[in-house]
């Protein structure tokens, strides 16, 4: 399962590249939700994985049982997800005003204040 | 302890504040104004507390250190946080004659408060995750107060701006990501106990790595600095100010962060490679700003070659060279912070911000020039202004011997040497064709522009920081103490350690 996972994450970072390298902006803003997917996969491996109990401390014990997951990758890629959910909404209403005053949506067109 | 908290609970109540009213934007510049103050309060409290009592640390939900999220107050820490503030208070007040009232009515006093938020949150974490959050914090909101007003050149330079710091926080995820699978933890002390033991040292410097690229794009090292002049100089003056004051002192600070507690194993590699960084990017910075003619932009390069400075220090890991790493941090906020400032009295005056067209205002505004002069002179590094006594402890720490580098140390410190001289240069070319040139026909100088009460509130701020300037030059000493002490804080990373990890209160 890590295999798959990892050659997964590979090809998400890839494809995120080659997104990312476009010249149009929306294209990069794809990239840019792709790759964060391909962060959150990283994390969700972080902990290694397994097919285990869900993270709860039984009634009367003090700890969690040895066949638990690891809860803080799930907290932190909760977290992750959240932010990043935050920040594409912002990218997207970013590009629609982006198109509405620049008029474009060519990157080598977006020069005017490169002088 | 509670010290700590206040610090970060202060912008986050001025924010939330400011938006409750919403729709009185003159309540919430004067919130806006007040909060900085109360934080400005807040954080000499901090300051002296530390100075004091030595290293602050306090963690969240009362867990023992490495299971709670902790925040840490090293005097490196407090200082930055300490700058900050004076910052944040003295744009907010530059603000108020600065900010129109559109961008008022959109919120933004209260995006500027969250974002001093998510920079005094990043000095304050001892934790790599929560440093993330905070980053996000600081970058969104910096996005919107970018992008706020939405004109063509803002919208053009926010896209860059975003969309590089945005592939800077997927590094910098991905690089938590690796640190958590191979240690099990993300508290900094406890990453600085566990990491030489638990990963493997090749790993450890591929994960050095993820964070270099992910802090030297927010801090704008060579080669990863293009999106800073490409954007710093679109917002409102205000804006760009409070921009090229701190968030790339923020990536400076977290490099400084993760190069003294947790990438301490190779140093040959990672300080090395941080050093000839550091070189590309004083001389990158410098070449930039000499073909430049606007003045933001001009001043824009330079905050990447004064960078460079930094960096240089870090890479050179001596007390010393630390402490001038740390007395840089702060006198560049102020005199940087400062220079754009005056860009934007500047350009009320004159109407325009291109130095071709500019001209005329030392006859015309001779307090002006005089404003203008002091932080020019402390950016050049001349003697006894603030910049001199920077430059002075980072030359003289690569020429000393007690480096890892040395003695090949001392080629950077030459370098720094010519790229003060090239700045010097830079500054004198600002000061020709704005202030000295005979006025343009276009674009004369009218001191009718600005009325009596905007005068007040753009120049206050500009006489402060020039005095803050003027302070640190004639009492280096004083300040120098505090920088040493920082350094060797960082050096010595027991002392934090044993202050998140150690006994409760």
């Amino acid at each position: 399962m890590e295999l798959v996972l990892a050659i997964t994450i590979g090809v998400l970072f890839a494809v995120a590249s080659f997104l990312l390298l476009r010249r149009s902006v929306i294209k990069m803003i794809f990239g840019i939700a792709v790759l964060s997917q391909a962060v959150h996969l990283v994390i969700l491996t972080s902990a290694g994985l397994k097919t285990g109990a869900v993270a709860f401390v039984e009634e009367g014990a003090t700890a969690l049982p040895p066949t638990a997951a690891d809860p803080l990758p799930q907290a932190l890629i909760l977290t992750a997800i959240v932010i990043s959910f935050g920040v594409l909404a912002f990218t997207l209403a970013m590009t629609q005003r982006v198109d509405e005053t620049v008029g474009t949506d060519d990157l080598d067109e977006m020069k005017g204040t490169d002088v | 302890m509670d010290a700590l908290t206040f610090c970060i609970i202060v912008p986050l109540a001025s924010a939330l504040a400011c938006i409750m009213c919403w729709r009185m934007p003159v309540a919430q510049r004067w919130i806006g104004v007040a909060g900085m103050l109360v934080l400005l309060a807040a954080a000499v409290n901090l300051f002296a507390v530390v100075a004091e009592d030595g290293i602050q640390a306090i963690t969240m939900g009362n867990w023992p250190a490495p299971y709670g999220i902790s925040l840490v107050a090293d005097l490196t820490a407090a200082i930055m946080v300490l700058v900050a503030a004076i910052i944040g208070f003295t744009v907010a007040v530059y603000s108020v004659a600065d900010i129109d009232a559109r961008r008022e009515r959109f919120g933004y006093y209260a995006f500027l408060h969250f974002m001093i938020l998510g920079v005094v949150g990043s000095f304050l974490t001892g934790d790599i995750f929560n440093m993330f959050v905070w980053f996000e914090v600081m970058l969104l909101s910096s996005f919107v107060l970018m992008t706020l007003g939405g004109e063509r050149a803002q919208m053009e330079g926010a896209i860059k701006y975003v969309v590089l710091n945005l592939i800077s926080s997927a590094f910098f995820l991905t690089a938590c990501g690796i640190l958590y699978a191979k240690t099990g933890t993300l508290n900094f002390a406890d990453l600085a106990l566990k990491t030489k033991d638990l990963m493997e040292p090749e790993l450890l410097t591929i994960t050095a790595m993820l964070f270099l690229v992910a802090f030297g794009v927010k801090a704008g090292i060579f080669p990863l600095f293009f999106w800073l002049p490409a954007s710093y100089h679109t917002p409102p003056v205000a804006i760009s100010a409070i921009f090229a004051g701190l968030l790339t002192k923020v990536g400076v600070y977290a490099l400084i962060r993760v190069f003294t507690l947790i990438f301490t194993g190779d140093m040959f590699f990672t300080h090395g490679l941080l050093l000839v960084l550091a070189g590309f990017t004083m001389v990158c910075g410098v070449l930039g700003a000499m073909s430049q003619f606007d003045f933001r932009r001009l001043l824009s390069f330079h905050i990447i070659s004064q960078i460079g400075y930094m960096i240089l220090g870090l890479a050179l890991f001596t007390p010393l060279a630390l402490a001038g790493t740390v007395f840089y941090l702060f006198h560049h906020i102020l005199v940087k912070t400062n220079l754009y400032l005056i860009s934007g009295i500047a350009q009320r005056y004159t109407g325009t911000f291109h130095l071709k067209q500019m001209g005329g205002l030392y006859a015309a505004t001779p307090w002006l020039a005089l404003l203008f002069f002091i932080p020019a002179m402390s950016l050049g590094g001349i003697p006894p202004l603030s910049g001199f006594f920077a430059k002075f402890s980072v030359v003289k720490a690569s020429l000393a011997g007690d480096t890892l580098f040395s003695p090949g140390a001392a080629i950077l410190g030459a370098i720094a040497l010519a790229v003060g001289l090239l700045t010097l240069f830079s500054m004198i070319k600002i000061w020709n064709e704005a202030f000295w040139k005979k006025p343009d026909a276009d674009h004369p100088v009218n001191p009718a522009a600005l009325t009596k009460m905007q005068s007040w509130f753009l120049f206050s701020p500009v006489v402060v920081l020039a005095v803050f300037t003027v302070c640190i030059g004639l009492a280096p000493e004083f300040f120098f103490d505090f920088a040493l002490r920082a350094a060797k804080q960082l050096l010595n990373p027991d002392e934090y350690i044993q202050a998140v990890m150690g006994g409760r209160e």
